[in-house]
């Protein structure tokens, strides 16, 4: 076939262009993804049985607020991946101030703990299920995240893969706070991180798979 | 009269064409192969017949991603992202990244060069047509090849006029799928 019939065959009919930008796309699958670890939560695990009183406990918003910026920030940065020609951008930035801020309150705290009272800071009740509890609640933020990516253009196959996984990641972690019981720093740095990487290195490993076109 | 620079020719058109303006697209398109061509010729300067198999791949490729260039993003950057990426796609099914005339991570300027002096693709896009399931091949045939419209084809195949734009819709993304399926192939016979 002559490239000028291709040509043709494209243009022909070819109409205005109505289908949404990457962010938009990405948002809603990510929405629905988050119906999905909500559902999990909710049905599988059940909210912490201290709510509502958990609301007045500034750990419990660290254990919601970094969650969520990682997952904010590299959701900029899969929509920017998923656009040819696009850098990944300053993003990144963000996630790496929510694990430093964990990782400097944790310290305070570690610190100030007297050695006795270390162990249960960091092992707290729940460290064996905690970071795959994490990586499960993450699965339906990860396929609706790659599912739209698929619909856009990535050329970072393995890169785009990863800034999904740390969206589907922080979510995931965002949604098990919910019901996750311990109250303390240094858990969150060492357990809920891992949590969130299990997605990550998924979705790193998934990409040049599933996002290829 | 002077005439402007290739970006702010393409980049119009191209808008106009997202618009819906089809004759911008279709000058979009030709414009764009004429670049396409140069930039790849230099490059697979080891396999003169790929050339054109990948300029229509490019084309292909960029007609179902259009909706990813926003226009406020520099044209070149997008077109060079996605001819690199097909590219390297090739190249990896060869097994020759090594035999590469000009490291690809350059920025090249890519719109600097032009040629329509093409040479006949190998690929039988018209038999890979054929192949498509009805649902597909149909409505491509009568909108895209002879020119109907989508009511006109919805009327004479029975089939909704939604359903004759989602089957132009997978059935492009298919033949898309299925030239870099057929490339693999070749490279590891």
């Amino acid at each position: 076939m002559k490239t000028d019939d291709l040509i043709a065959l494209l243009a022909t009919h070819a109409g205005a262009e109505r289908r949404p930008a990457t962010g938009a796309a990405l948002a809603r699958a990510v929405c629905l993804g988050l119906l999905g670890a909500l559902a999990i939560v909710l049905a599988g695990y059940g909210l912490n049985h201290q709510f509502p009183r958990v609301l007045g406990m500034p750990l419990f918003w660290m254990k919601l607020g970094m969650p969520m910026l990682v997952a904010l920030c590299a959701g900029v940065m899969a929509a920017r991946l998923a656009r040819p020609g696009v850098p990944a951008g300053r993003a990144g930035w963000g996630i790496a101030l929510a694990l430093v801020v964990v990782w400097g309150v944790a310290a305070g705290q570690w610190l100030a703990a007297p050695p006795s009272a270390r162990a249960e800071l960091l092992w707290g009740q729940t460290w064996r299920s905690c970071a795959f509890s994490i990586g499960l609640i993450a699965l339906p933020v990860l396929v609706a995240a790659l599912g739209a990516l698929r619909e856009m253009a990535p050329t970072r196959l393995r890169l785009a893969g990863a800034a999904a996984g740390a969206l589907a990641g922080g979510a995931g972690a965002a949604v098990y706070a919910l019901h996750c019981p311990e109250l303390s720093a240094p858990f969150i740095a060492v357990w809920y991180m891992l949590g969130m990487a299990l997605p990550v290195a998924l979705g790193a490993w998934l990409g040049p798979r599933v996002l290829r076109w | 009269m002077s005439t402007p620079d290739p970006e702010t020719e393409l980049h119009r058109l191209l808008l106009a064409g997202l618009g819906g303006d089809e004759a911008a697209y279709r000058r979009f398109l030709q414009l764009l192969a004429g670049h396409l061509r140069a930039y790849l010729r230099r490059r697979l300067f080891g396999w003169p017949d790929d050339v054109e198999d990948l300029v229509q791949e490019c084309l292909l490729a960029m007609h179902n991603k259009r909706h990813t260039y926003q226009p406020d993003q520099p044209l070149t950057a997008w077109v060079h992202a996605i001819a690199r990426y097909k590219l390297i796609d090739l190249l990896r099914a060869r097994g020759a990244r090594e035999a590469l005339h000009d490291p690809l991570d350059e920025e090249m300027p890519l719109f600097a060069a032009s040629t329509h002096d093409a040479h006949d693709a190998q690929r039988d896009l018209m038999g890979m047509l054929q192949s498509l399931p009805d649902k597909q091949r149909r409505p491509i045939e009568c909108v895209k090849i002879e020119g109907l419209s989508v009511a006109e084809t919805a009327q004479l195949t029975g089939l909704s006029e939604s359903a004759v734009k989602v089957g132009i819709h997978r059935g492009l993304k298919v033949l898309a799928a299925r030239f870099g399926a057929a490339r693999r192939l070749e490279g590891h016979a």
